[in-house]
């Protein structure tokens, strides 16, 4: 049980129940794509507006489970007010917290999805709005997946 | 020599022992997190009994040689049990004769077979092939390949709310263009046990030949496919107790006698020119290549397993079981069972309001529940319930109503957990 509440902390269960920027697509998007975890079932558009290389406003759609859910919530907020440089940075960071020992002290609040790292089978659910995101920052066409 | 007679009366199964049955399963007694594994995931795979395991090990410590070649001792033996395994499968699903069994690797490359084969041979443009709503991926993607290389049309019966195929529509599908039937005897994702019978029977009146992929039914209860009539029934030995790797496909005689070989190569020719082949007979002509001969016996000895058991021994646990495990979770508030059809094998799929199934499966393996979650490799069923995913607890007669009273405490932990 307390091992569990390491990964679903309490903050990842509000993100959960209540998404941020959740079924918002920003007004100026000119950013998006879409991310895909066909065996999970997975599946989140990312929209961003970027403008004169900020990141002004982040939305996203779709449906997942809690921890790409929470982890989608947390990656718009967090970037919302970031140039691209620095969502492109933080995604490493998130990356490196999520797959390896590496504890980058940039990623804040985003530290409460460490705990998916003990569950091999679950960093993929983690991953995929971050690497969706990486998508729409270069504008790709093609789908994103983390299997 | 004294000719040994049958018996004629035969001796009733004594009702199943799962203590004893437990103790033929190595996999079964580990603990997972800590806790005792209950191992509820048994239509994605089944565990091994130690014979199985040991039929594999014997093969190649022992008699590993190529079959149907040699004159030597091993191969011999090996060749003995590889045609053994063979005429187990016969009895086994009481086919007429053991050339109306072909060893491929698994249900997968059965229906594949038959499509490639029976189907390019019988299939034509503006011709229909019809399966339901219910078929697991592998009976639907090999007939969606065949009707876009054949120009063919695939068409679907659909199941209604309780997951059973609506039978009146199943009917009025059915047309002289329906030149083959795809049907699942029992569903992986619902459980749902179609009256294959019933609907062979509708499909040879409409002229259709019948195949039925019997993956999820083999494990469960007996299978006739006589009395079935159906034309090709398909199994994997992984999912009833053997080796994975390993399937079967029967096919009436006067059926895979008429079908062209499916691939080309040793073991499936009599002679070979480069102006001429002869094909082998039945089954060889449909057994390419060195087979995989550990996993047929290994199948085999599986099978050797459930009959001792008694599949009807078998399908009397589990279906008290499945009720026990029905009633367990009807009971709980928030979760929803797909699949309530009045035929049902022990497979029980559902969500749970406000958990994904995909933090089911993580919470439950926390308790050492193994259970599946995801589509199933059943999308258009997922489609039907309006759900991107279930969980899925798969019943085999060596779980007890003490693993389903971990699985029911399970739920309740993943409720608690997501308050």
């Amino acid at each position: 049980m307390s091992d569990l509440r390491q990964l679903y902390e309490e903050v990842i269960l509000d993100h959960n129940r209540n998404p941020r920027n959740f079924h918002k697509k920003p007004g100026g998007t000119n950013r998006h794509a879409h991310g895909f975890n066909p065996l999970c079932g997975d599946e989140f558009t990312i929209n961003l507006e970027v403008e004169d290389g900020v990141i002004k406003d982040a939305g996203f759609e779709g449906a997942g489970c809690a921890i790409s859910t929470a982890s989608a919530s947390l990656m718009t907020e967090a970037l919302i007010g970031k140039t691209e440089a620095q969502a492109r940075a933080l995604f490493e960071d998130m990356h490196a917290l999520l797959t390896t020992n590496v504890d980058a002290s940039e990623v804040g609040k985003l530290r409460v999805l460490a705990g998916v790292r003990e569950y091999p089978a679950r960093v993929k659910c983690a991953t995929l709005a971050w690497h969706t995101m990486q998508a729409a920052l270069r504008n790709e066409d093609k789908t994103v997946s983390t299997e | 020599m004294s000719m040994r007679r049958e018996s004629v009366i035969e001796t009733p199964m004594p009702p199943l022992d799962v203590a004893r049955v437990r103790a033929d399963f190595p996999a079964l007694h580990q603990e997972v997190h800590g806790r005792p594994l209950a191992y509820l995931d048994n239509a994605a795979t089944t565990q091994k009994p130690f014979t199985v395991i040991d039929a594999v090990e014997r093969y190649y410590r022992r008699d590993n040689a190529n079959v149907h070649r040699g004159v030597h001792t091993l191969s011999q033996r090996a060749t003995a049990d590889y045609e053994g395994a063979r005429e187990k499968a016969r009895v086994f699903l009481n086919a007429h004769s053991s050339r109306e069994i072909v060893f491929v690797r698994g249900a997968t490359e059965a229906i594949n077979l038959v499509a490639q084969s029976f189907g390019r041979a019988n299939i034509g443009r503006g011709d229909e092939i019809l399966i339901t709503e219910m078929e697991h991926h592998s009976n639907i993607v090999p007939w969606q390949l065949l009707s876009g290389q054949l120009g063919a049309t695939l068409r679907v019966a659909p199941i209604n709310d309780a997951g059973e195929v609506v039978l009146e529509d199943y009917e009025k599908l059915l047309s002289p263009r329906t030149r083959l039937v795809g049907i699942a005897h029992c569903s992986n994702a619902l459980g749902s046990i179609n009256p294959v019978k019933r609907m062979t029977r509708l499909a040879h009146d409409a002229g259709a030949v019948v195949l039925v992929d019997g993956a999820q039914a083999a494990p469960h209860f007996a299978v006739d496919v006589q009395a079935l009539d159906c034309d090709f029934y398909v199994l994997s030995g992984h999912k009833m107790y053997g080796p994975t790797g390993i399937g079967v496909l029967y096919g009436k005689e006067a059926l895979l006698e008429a079908m062209p070989p499916y691939q080309g190569g040793g073991e499936m020719i009599k002679y070979v020119s480069f102006d001429k082949t002869v094909y082998n007979d039945l089954p060889y002509k449909f057994e390419a290549g060195t087979p995989h001969i550990a996993g047929v016996i290994g199948l085999g000895a599986a099978i050797d397993y459930l009959t001792g058991l008694g599949l009807d021994a078998i399908a009397d646990y589990e279906r008290e079981l499945l009720h026990y495990a029905t009633v367990m979770l009807s009971g709980i508030p928030g979760l929803r069972l797909i699949g309530c059809a009045r035929d049902k094998a022990s497979i029980l799929s559902f969500t749970l309001a406000g958990v994904h199934p995909h933090d089911i499966g993580t919470i439950f393996d926390h308790q050492g529940v193994a259970i599946r979650t995801g589509h199933h490799c059943a999308m258009p069923v997922m489609q039907r319930y309006g759900v991107p995913a279930t969980a899925r607890a798969s019943l085999a007669f060596y779980n007890t109503s003490e693993e389903v009273d971990a699985l029911a405490a399970a739920i309740h932990e993943a409720k608690e957990v997501f308050g």
